[in-house]
């Protein structure tokens, strides 16, 4: 990696002023994604901002939410007992990222931030409704998903906490690439107080995408038989040497149909 | 202290330092001074290079040197060497274009190294390497054999037309033309075999340490043959005398085949480090590993069965395109000819064969042996062929096996492509291969599996494989630049411990434990007091090192004729020491004993004697006991057997799962029942992922796009199956411990029964053949092709 300063702020409102005062500093969270990066030589960043001397770890339940801060690694969601009986599919979620050291490292917070298009959380984002809270505002996670690798936040913004509503239902199952073992399908279904949800990761162009078609045939029946028949238009999915975008769009069938199933 | 000697599942006394942390890698080691070494490399498949600015690098933080190819060859440094060279179908010398060790004018892959730095640390030299200035001009690439051999494709060498580097022969055409005019059918099957990218655990690594005061060389690097390296890099490349190189191939992670070969890194450290006068370290990242570690395989086969009413072969037709990427490397070229096509005879009485390989050049890394080196290659082929030969003729694929083989009082047998296999029973190891898979049972599990939902398949495969290479003279015949004896040095120490010197070398295989069993078994040493010593061309007589599971059949053999030596020397040291003659002396247990009386000496008391001699025959024998043997084998060895492979499909995904995996091997004598299990797993596990995962996949301009872990597949635990090892031995009749060889059986008879059961649980959908890997994609597209469509794939 290219040498780069580094600090750790002890204050929220520290850590935004030295990423505000740098376009050319960058925020580290778990680091899982963003050291190989670094040692790949592909990002050059002047500063890097360690946000783990923030207190911005943590899980409550209150009131038919789960707040978790964005800090918290994965295995502390997948094994904390408040999520697991909230909504246990988030949990399952945690507990399935990557491997077990990644799990130890990687954030919820830099996951959604970094929004990779083969990411699990933000498919739980999305599907759940979260509310991604940061130093300056609360997003919808319907505005924060933007792109591949992109996301509402501006400049030095940074996450400090995911609200997600519990769910009456909801489930994730994935199909992994053989190689990365990153989803090349993974399909987060919720019953929600807003309707049904269906997001799909790993699959789109444009990264996680809700599947609108999948949401409005479960409206009126939340089984895998209400959207055995729903096709997925292959033109707006990637295409690799692990799958075609044909591929993609049939296995977008298989997997939301066997999360709806395991949703019960 | 249990029974330590052949046959005793004695547990690795190298484990230890390898399970804790402790092995001493060629990384690992640090010289005083040491400067570290990036080697800059193209990002092209194949441009032309008008010019590289160096200065600016030259003059980045830490850098000692900046050398390129006009610096090499300045100093007339060669070429790195290939190792064997094949002859055409009309008699000239294959194509054997230049291989400069730094690119000089051109670039011929992704990974062609282009110039070195040299600097304080590491990350230095990686930062000035940013910093030079390469002018590129790219040239369309030819990435692909089909590439390479199309009309007006891209030359990879200019001097080579057409890409070709041999069009060679095995066999009658005429003759085997003419049976096939005449047969009751002809069986045909288009196949290729998969890319693969070796991917040791241990990425290559080489320091070059140059000794100022005496003028002496010595090169650490991860190699399996550090002699071999000592004599083409100091001979062919550097021009270094063998009395101021030495090559030290310590601990090593892992090979299979692609730390064999005499690379570019190893020659720049070492003669770097006689320019900048200071010890050169450079060690591979994975991701370079994956660009400039030799591939395997990759070849592009028509293949064709002749066979009579009944099923009984009559002859083969082969024709194999065999990919050997931009440059030759070390052994590239025997592989698709003489460790290949003279393995097509299997392990049936094909009366004749006939078979045409084009090794062809094509703007990707250099393709050469791979665990199993051609016979994997063969093995598919062949074992693919025989279940379409059972699928066009209705006969039962077992049964049409059975009609085939080379019965088991046939043997010595010479089949028609050149090999005389010395022992076997094929028919054995497929009946126990069948009971131990319970293949009588299998219908009623593709019942029950289908009332999952799954698609449930069974597939056999009786492959046979030529190893412990090789007899030097026969090898030298066929086109080899070396011999193939294997030395070993037996020190009985002056207290009676023990330590074999070998020129085999263990990166993975167990040699320190399987090779101290051979003398605890021989001259009844306790293990403990045994030690084995690889790897140091400093420590070692000689040595063609590892590879081609040669080790113990070879390298073993040496051993035991080094002790046959000791036991007659200490014969004629008991003789003297307790008056009797020497044919009276018996030798067991550690124990010289005078026959028919109990008068005896144990081995420490004859080496004692023979390292303080004082009642001694000085007049007639030297002090001392410690002797060397060099031993040639007299052919090679064949291990073979049945491997049988149960997959499950998921019908709406495509994903296969190997649910059970049956191996029952003929290896010869077995030493450590233990570490032959281990090493067929592992060959197994490898050949697996060749089955189902692994695929180096490049696009047309030559990019690798499988270049990473991220997607490379390696198969990993999940993706295996328990396995299920057994060996059914016949000994091997030539050597003296009838050892086969085990290293790469798992490699070479796995994937075909992982195939022919995936084409097994998708006959319904009219499934005669399926490439290598089977992924999920390729087999979701047969089945939403529906049944009984003829799928290509």
């Amino acid at each position: 990696m290219y040498d780069f300063a580094y600090q750790k702020p002890a204050s929220l409102a520290d850590a935004v002023k030295a990423l505000g005062a740098d376009s050319e500093a960058k925020a580290l969270a778990g680091g899982m994604t963003y050291i190989p990066v670094l040692k790949q030589r592909l990002a050059k960043p002047s500063t890097i901002v360690d946000l783990s001397g923030l207190g911005l770890t943590g899980i409550t339940v209150t009131g038919g939410t789960v707040t978790i801060g964005a800090m918290t690694t994965h295995v502390a969601v997948a094994n904390s007992a408040a999520v697991k009986a909230a909504i246990p599919a988030l949990a399952a979620l945690a507990g399935g990222i990557g491997d077990e050291a990644v799990r130890h490292r990687g954030t919820i917070g830099g996951s959604i931030a970094n929004n990779d298009p083969a990411a699990d959380y933000p498919a739980a984002a999305l599907a759940l409704g979260a509310t991604i809270k940061t130093d300056r505002r609360s997003i919808k996670a319907d505005d924060f998903f933007t792109g591949l690798f992109s996301t509402a936040l501006e400049q030095g913004e940074i996450v400090t906490a995911v609200e997600f509503p519990v769910a009456a239902k909801a489930a994730y199952e994935k199909f992994r690439n053989p190689a990365s073992r990153y989803a090349i399908v993974g399909v987060f279904v919720a019953q929600t107080s807003a309707g049904a949800r269906v997001a799909v990761t790993g699959a789109g162009q444009g990264g996680v995408f809700r599947h609108t078609a999948m949401e409005a045939a479960l409206a009126g029946n939340f089984s895998a038989a209400a959207i055995k028949g729903v096709t997925t238009s292959p033109a707006d999915l990637n295409g690799d040497i692990h799958a075609s975008s044909e591929y993609r769009a049939h296995l977008v069938g298989v997997i939301a149909g066997r999360a709806v199933a395991k949703a019960g | 202290m249990g029974f330590e000697g052949i046959g005793a599942s004695v547990r690795r006394k190298e484990d230890s330092r390898f399970l804790n942390g402790r092995g001493n890698y060629t990384d690992d080691i640090n010289r005083p001074g040491q400067l570290h070494a990036y080697v800059k490399r193209s990002d092209r498949a194949h441009a032309t290079i008008g010019g590289i600015d160096i200065s600016a690098a030259a003059k980045a933080p830490g850098v000692v040197a900046v050398f390129t190819g006009a610096d090499l060859a300045k100093e007339e440094i060669g070429g790195l060497p290939c190792g064997w060279q094949i002859h055409n179908k009309d008699g000239s010398p294959m194509a054997e274009p230049p291989h400069p060790v730094l690119a000089v004018g051109k670039v011929r892959h992704v990974g062609d190294p282009i110039a070195v730095v040299i600097a304080e640390t590491k990350q230095q030299a990686k930062d000035a390497a940013e910093l030079l200035s390469i002018g590129y001009t790219d040239l369309p690439a030819a990435a692909s054999l089909a590439a390479a051999l199309a009309p007006g494709a891209p030359t990879v060498h200019d001097e080579v037309a057409g890409n070709i580097c041999y069009d060679w022969q095995i066999g009658d055409k005429a003759v085997v033309d003419g049976v096939f005019a005449g047969a009751h059918k002809v069986v045909r099957l288009d196949l290729m075999n998969n890319r693969l990218i070796p991917n040791a655990m241990e990425p290559r690594a080489a320091i070059g340490d140059y000794d100022v005061n005496s003028g002496e060389y010595t090169l650490y690097t991860t190699s399996q043959n550090p002699h071999v390296i000592r004599l083409l890099m100091g001979a062919f490349v550097l021009h270094i005398p063998e009395n101021k190189l030495r090559v030290v191939a310590p601990d090593v992670g892992g090979g299979f085949g692609s730390k064999i070969y005499h690379y570019a890194e190893e020659a720049i450290v070492t003669w770097a480090s006689a320019k900048v006068r200071r010890p050169v370290k450079w060690t591979a990242e994975r991701t370079e590993s994956f660009i400039s570690d030799a591939h395997g395989r990759d070849h592009v086969s028509v293949a064709e069965m002749a066979v009579d009413a009944q099923g009984k072969f009559l002859g083969l037709r082969v024709s194999t395109q065999a990919n050997m990427g931009a440059y030759l490397s070390t052994f590239a070229p025997c592989v698709p000819t003489y460790l290949y096509a003279t393995l097509l005879a299997g392990c049936y009485t094909t009366p004749v064969i006939y078979c045409e390989v084009k090794a062809v050049f094509t703007n990707t890394v250099p393709v050469d042996a791979y665990r199993g080196a051609g016979r994997p290659e063969a093995a598919f082929l062949l074992e693919r062929l025989v279940d379409a030969v059972a699928l066009d003729t209705g006969i039962d694929r077992v049964e049409l096996r059975r009609r085939n083989f080379i019965p088991v009082d046939a043997f010595p047998y010479q089949t028609p492509v050149a090999l005389a296999y010395d022992s076997g029973d094929y028919q054995t190891t497929l009946r126990v291969a069948l009971k131990n898979a319970d293949w009588d049972g299998f219908e009623a599990r593709r019942t029950a599996a289908k009332a999952r939902g799954k698609l449930r398949g069974i597939g056999i495969s009786t492959y046979l494989e030529a190893c412990g290479i090789a007899p030097s003279a026969v090898a030298g015949s066929l086109g080899a630049r070396a011999g193939l004896y294997e030395v070993a040095n037996i020190r009985v120490h002056p207290t009676g411990s023990v330590t074999v010197f070998t020129g085999s070398h263990s990166h993975g295989q167990g040699h320190e434990t399987t090779f101290a069993q051979l003398v605890v078994d021989q001259l009844g040493v306790p293990l403990d007091q045994i030690d084995v010593v690889h790897g140091d061309t400093a420590k070692i007589p000689f040595g063609m090192g590892t590879y081609g599971s040669r080790s113990l059949a070879v390298g073993g053999s040496a051993m035991v004729k080094a002790m046959d030596k000791i036991i007659a020397k200490g014969k004629k040291i008991a003789a003297h020491l307790m008056e009797a003659s020497v044919e009276d002396i018996e030798f067991a247990n550690n124990t010289f004993t005078v026959a028919g009386t109990d008068k005896s000496k144990t081995l420490t008391d004859i080496s004692l004697a023979a390292y303080v001699p004082h009642n001694y025959p000085i007049e007639e024998l030297e002090p001392g006991l410690d002797e060397t043997a060099f031993y040639d084998p007299k052919n090679f060895t064949f291990p073979g057997g049945c491997h049988i492979g149960e997959v499950e499909i998921d019908p709406e995904t495509g994903v296969v799962q190997v649910v059970n995996f049956t191996a029952v091997d003929d290896v010869g004598r077995v030493i450590n029942p233990m570490i032959v299990e281990g090493q067929v797993q592992g060959g197994i596990a490898q050949g697996i992922g060749q089955a189902l995962l692994e695929a180096a996949v490049y696009d047309e301009n030559g990019q690798l796009m499988s270049g990473s872990m991220m997607d490379y597949t390696m198969p990993r635990a999940d993706n295996l199956p328990n396995i299920h090892v057994a060996t059914e031995n016949t000994m091997c009749t030539h050597n003296p411990l009838g050892s086969k060889g085990c290293g790469e059986v798992g490699a070479i008879g796995s994937p075909p029964a992982v195939i022919n059961a995936i084409c097994d649980a998708l006959k319904e959908y009219g499934v005669r053949h399926m490439n290598m890997p089977a992924t999920s994609g390729k087999i979701w597209s047969i089945i939403n092709a529906g049944p009984s469509k003829m799928a290509a794939e």
